[in-house]
Formats: C-alpha cells, structure tokens, sequence
C-alpha cells in the first residue's frame, strides 16, 4: 500500500508511542549514587505503514539509534508503547513483551548495523554467519540451510562459493552486503537499517542504496532507516522522523519535510547541507552554539537556544508535538506563523 | 604559466610503503598545483592516495613510507612573522621531498609556513595538555615570544576562531570541549604562525552538518583574513563544490583529473569523475518513489594487487580495449583542464 492511499484507513506495521528511555548516570563505585539522567529517547510517537521507509534524522546524541535498539528491544524503554503488526501474533506492544515472546517477534523484526567491520564476527564463516538466525529458530539445519544461504547470498549480490570464507576477505560493502543477507535470512517484516551505508565510501554507497531499494520490493520489507545523511534519507524514505535532543520536532511525508519543512530545526539542518554544486554556494543558517546536553537540557523548547525566530513562550514552555496538516506532526510554537525555507532546485 | 602566484607544485610524487605484505604505491605519480590565496580541493575515497600526498607535503608520511620519486617545489616568500604579511618577492624555491624529513629546514616549515588539520581532533590534539600549552608550544617554537606573550597569542587565536570565552578555555584539555569546539581549538593552532598553505585532511568528516556548516564558514573566512592558501581533502563532493576553486580528483594514488570546480562539475570528463558525480544523492533531486542511483560496479581494488594500465579500468563504463594494457597519459584538454583518459588523447 502507498502512503497517498487514503481511502483504505491507515494500518500501522509500527506504532510507537510515547516512547522514552532514560539512561541514569551514576556517580561513585562502590556506593553509586544516581545523579542525573540522560534522556536519550523523550517522548517519541511515529508510526511506519506496511512496505514504507520511514527515515529517522538527527545529529549525533539526538537518539536516534537508541530509538531504533528500542524498537529491536535491545534495550527496554523506561515508558511507552512499541505496537508491532506481527504476521503471526498480530497487533502486540513489543514493550511488554517476555523473553520467550520476544524471540517470536524478532524473527519478523532484524536488524542492519552501521560499521560493517564490528558486526561480523571475524572467526565465523559467512555460512556460519547468516546460517546462525536459521539454525537458532530451527528453521534449517544441514544441507538445506546451505542451500538457504547459497540463496540469500545470491539475493544480496554475492557468489555462493564464497560461503566458507571469512569475513576479513570482503571490502566494506561487501560486509554490508553479508550483513544484510543475515538480516534477511528469516524473512522479516521489519528490517531496522542503522546507518548503514555511513561507514562506506562514495562510488559503493549508491550500489548499497539501490540493493535495499530492490529487496524491499521484491520481499516486500519495511525499513526503519536511520542516518544522519539527508540525501540518503531524502532518496530513500517515504516519510521523514527528525529528531533534536531526544525529542522528535518534526514528522512528515519526504517531499513535505524537504520542501515546505514547519520547524526551525529541520529548516537549518538543510540548508546546513554542502551542495554539490558550485553554482549554489549559499551561506547557510548557522546555528550557534552547540547541541544542547541531554542530561542537562534548556528550559521549555530545547532547541530555542539556537533558534532565530525564539519567542518568551519557546523559553518557558515546551511544545507538544501536533498534526498541522494530514500527516505533517511538528512541535514548535510558532509553526503556523513562520514561513521556513526548503530545499530549492 | 605565471610563476608568481604559485605556492607549492607536486610533480610526479611517488610515496610507496613497503610492507611485509608488499609494496602499496599510495600515491603514483601524482602533479598537483596550489596557487597563492587559493583554495585546491583534493577529492576521493578511501585508499586513493590523497592523505598520503599531503602528509608527503608536511614530511610525516607514516612508518614503512618513503618518498620514491618526484619534488615537491615550494615557492617561500619573505615574510612578517608578526602579522603573517607577505610580500610578493620569491626568497626560495625549496624541494620539500628532497629535504631531511627530521632536518632543521623542515621543521622550520612545518607548522609555520605550512601546517594541518586532521580528522579526528581528539586523536589528533594531546589529552594530557591544555587547549593553551598545544597552541602556546608552536607559537613559541616558531615565533621569539615569552610564555606570557604566547598566551595572550593563544587567546587571540583562539577569539579568531570563535571560541566562545577564550580566557577560560585556553586552560581546557580537549575531552573537555566539544567536536566543533575542539576542530576550532585544531584550527587555532594550526593558523596561529599564519602559515601560507593550510592542508585541512577531512576537518569536517567526524562533525554533525550543522557544526560542518559553521566550520566551513568559518574557514572561508579565515583565509579572507589571513590570505593563506588551503589544500582540502575530501571525499564529499558537496563541501567541495562549497569550498574550492580547483579540485584535482584522485584514484588509486593518481590524479585522473584536475580543473576549475566549475568545469569539473559542470563538464567532468574522466569517466571516474562523472560516474561520482552522478552516484551521489542531491538533495531536491528526488522525482519518484523508485527513482535509481546511476552505481559504480565493483569496488576499489586491493592495493596490493592493482590493476594493470588505467587502474579504473575493471570499473569504468566507457572502456577500451587499450585501456587494461597501456597507462593513461595526463591529457591537457583545456586551459587549467588535464585529465588522465586515453579518451581524450
């Protein structure tokens, strides 16, 4: 289904609300005292519609990979809801889930890690490393398991002879290739990318984009995409989540948020962006200062200091998070009044 | 050519690594030209020599490297220490290859004349000293002043570079400051003697794109003050195209082409050049949903084993036969435009 399809009622794969994690921060050894907490993921609410891309932006330390390890229940969220669309136990909150559910859902849910030289063990085999998910749900075992990674190496774009090497033989995209292969292995419904083209160089990135292009097609995938590149995100994803010191400030379909984005933020972080174009050598709105810090955030909205269009309500008050127009979610006070700049041709 | 703007020439550079492995030629006969007050932007991914050839420059190419081949002219001008003034006439045309890489000439060039920008700032700036002392010991190595005097030099540079309340982060150590901050602190000592050539390798890689956007502003406008020249090395086409006013595109330890940034992004001609060019997400280029990245095949190959004659051969989509056999000469096309391609012989 396309997001433009509004006649059918939305459906949901992913639905998170409310979501938080706070870290606490504890001072002393032996006698630890917590001091503080690092809000690291603060109220965040978005939703991703079945056989969509929803990219999730932001800065480093804005959360965005805590989001992502939530939704995996890598870590367990301090408060909120995780509604998952699971194919076989249909609408369950990931967030209450046990253990022994738990492993039931992420067969349907996997994940892709950004540096592809840290996530392969170096002492097992490619067979042995995309066999693993396989072997552990007992899905496959002997020759059919061989069978099914000779398959899903094919599928990712690697030669099935190469199944008993080792990782060290394979350049940076090649890893995210075998990578991607194990995260495909039990057909999921979600794949949770985190940034995973960061870590590879130009002339290899594009080759990586169009492959999660095509296996989303062809198995029909849902992708969480996050990254902190904006022309990848703005190539790849349907919708757009950007995120600013744990909160999320801005949630729209891509073409919006580029074009006619509603918050200061998101307006600065593209035109922060270098062109590629000589010819369009604009001064781009500087923000000052630096990002504020999740354990000690401003008062009101965290981002009115390096705002320029700041008011007295933006110190004191914090903006809820609200739908300015159908599927457009901003939280800034002055949305309605400021008339921000996109992306131009 | 007018020899009297021009600031440093490298002509057929070889720096090779002689490993237990084998030998990498890092860079292979590289010509590169930076004019006096000009920016040259060096572009390319990782592997192809670009960071070598300016650590050639600099004399601190890494153990097991050596420069082969090849001189590395540096036109010296007479100059105010002070204030870092130049006047137009030549002192000295000095071969930086052919000098003691531990010799007293070079240390005397080395952070005064020219000096660099790393990466990393925290690997790259000492964790056991003060912002103050770091900046303090090339001011007072290169420059006759007292610790006193050195300081009050330390904090103006440190004002230059907008550090936000000099006076007190002059005492800092670095895990104390920021990404940006720290990349500020970096570029504070490296423009405290006011060299003339300034190699910035990837400042901007490791920042968010907001704090990349306030140090490239800031860069731009230091060399508008200070009138130094800046060789910035790259893999990101777009602070290219925002930064430079020649760009000489690397593979594989050669230049395969060097041009005005306007012609090289307006009539690239080395296939390498284009395919790059088109393989990188523009922002507002998006037009649908399915819309393809135009890929490079392959990858970079294995330094160990490079391929024979052009080395983008087993990659490029407009080859020849006479391509795997016969090495590329460098090809003038246009004034100020070469490009090394036999398409164009």
């Amino acid at each position: 289904m396309s997001p433009e399809d509004q006649t059918v009622p939305p459906s949901f794969l992913l639905e998170v609300k409310n979501l938080k994690k706070h870290f606490p921060i504890k001072k002393g050894f032996v006698f630890s005292q917590l001091v503080g907490q690092v809000k690291a993921v603060d109220d965040v609410s978005f939703y991703i519609r079945p056989g969509e891309t929803l990219g999730l932006v932001g800065e480093s330390g804005c959360g965005k990979t805590t989001t992502g390890r939530l939704i995996m229940r890598a870590y367990d969220p301090t408060s909120g809801e995780i509604w998952f669309d699971d194919c076989k136990l249909g609408r369950v909150n990931v967030a209450a889930l046990d253990k022994q559910q738990l492993r039931q859902i992420r067969m349907n849910m996997q994940m892709v890690f950004q540096d592809p030289y840290s996530s392969l063990n170096p002492r097992m085999t490619l067979l042995q490393i995309v066999g693993e998910p396989l072997l552990v749900n007992q899905v496959a075992r002997g020759s059919e398991l061989q069978d099914r990674v000779a398959e899903l190496l094919k599928v990712v774009g690697l030669r099935p002879e190469y199944m008993q090497r080792y990782p060290h033989a394979f350049s940076g995209g090649q890893r995210q290739r075998i990578g991607l292969a194990r995260a495909l292995a039990l057909n999921p419904q979600l794949v949770v990318c985190d940034e995973p083209v960061s870590a590879l160089d130009v002339s290899v990135q594009a080759q990586s984009l169009n492959l999660l292009q095509d296996l989303q097609s062809e198995f029909h995938l849902t992708y969480l995409f996050v990254s902190h590149d904006l022309s990848v995100v703005e190539h790849i994803s349907d919708r757009v989540v950007v995120m600013y010191v744990g909160k999320l400030v801005e949630h729209a379909r891509t073409e919006e948020l580029f074009y006619k984005p509603r918050h200061p933020y998101t307006e600065a972080l593209l035109s922060a962006v270098p062109k590629p174009d000589p010819r369009q050598r604009s001064t781009p709105i500087v923000l000052e200062g630096d990002v504020a810090d999740p354990a000690n955030p401003p008062s009101g909205c965290y981002f009115h200091p390096r705002c320029r269009f700041c008011i007295e309500k933006c110190r004191t008050e914090a903006p809820q998070l609200r739908e300015i127009s159908p599927d457009h979610f901003v939280s800034c006070h002055r949305a309605d009044e400021l008339d921000l700049a996109g992306v131009t041709q | 050519m007018n020899n009297s703007d021009l600031l440093l020439q490298m002509k057929d550079l070889k720096t090779y690594f002689f490993l237990d492995e084998g030998t990498v030629k890092a860079v292979d006969g590289a010509d590169l030209e930076i004019k006096a007050c000009s920016t040259l932007g060096v572009v390319g991914e990782s592997g192809c020599g670009k960071s070598v050839a300016a650590r050639s420059i600099m004399r601190i190419v890494a153990k097991g490297g050596r420069i082969v081949n090849g001189e590395i002219m540096f036109h010296q001008r007479l100059r105010d220490p002070e204030t870092g003034s130049r006047s137009s006439n030549l002192v000295d045309v000095l071969d930086l290859a052919a000098l003691n890489p531990h010799g007293e000439k070079i240390r005397s060039i080395r952070g005064a004349e020219i000096s660099m920008v790393f990466q990393e700032p925290m690997t790259s700036l000492s964790p056991v000293h003060t912002i103050g002392n770091q900046i303090g010991e090339v001011v007072s190595l290169h420059q006759k002043l007292d610790s006193k005097q050195a300081r009050e030099k330390a904090i103006d540079m440190l004002d230059r570079v907008g550090m936000p309340l000099p006076q007190r982060t002059i005492d800092r150590y670095p895990h104390e400051l920021s990404g940006g901050m720290r990349q500020r602190a970096m570029i504070a000592m490296a423009l405290s003697c006011h060299p003339s050539l300034l190699i910035a390798d990837e400042p901007t890689t490791a920042l968010d794109v907001t704090t990349e956007a306030q140090i490239l502003t800031l860069m731009r406008q230091l060399q508008e003050e200070l009138g130094m020249s800046i060789m910035f090395i790259t893999h990101n086409l777009g602070v290219i195209a925002q930064m430079a006013d020649r760009v000489a595109v690397m593979y594989l330890g050669k230049v395969v082409e060097d041009a005005s940034v306007e012609d090289l992004f307006y009539k690239p001609l080395h296939p390498y050049t284009q395919a790059l060019l088109q393989s990188i997400p523009r922002l507002g280029a998006k037009k649908d949903r399915n819309q393809r990245l135009a890929s490079i095949r392959g990858s970079v190959p294995d330094p160990y084993n490079l391929p024979r004659g052009c080395p983008f051969h087993p990659r490029c989509a407009r080859r020849l036969d006479i391509c795997d056999k016969e090495e590329p000469p460098l090809v003038k096309v246009d004034t100020g435009h070469q490009v090394r391609c036999v398409l164009y012989k």
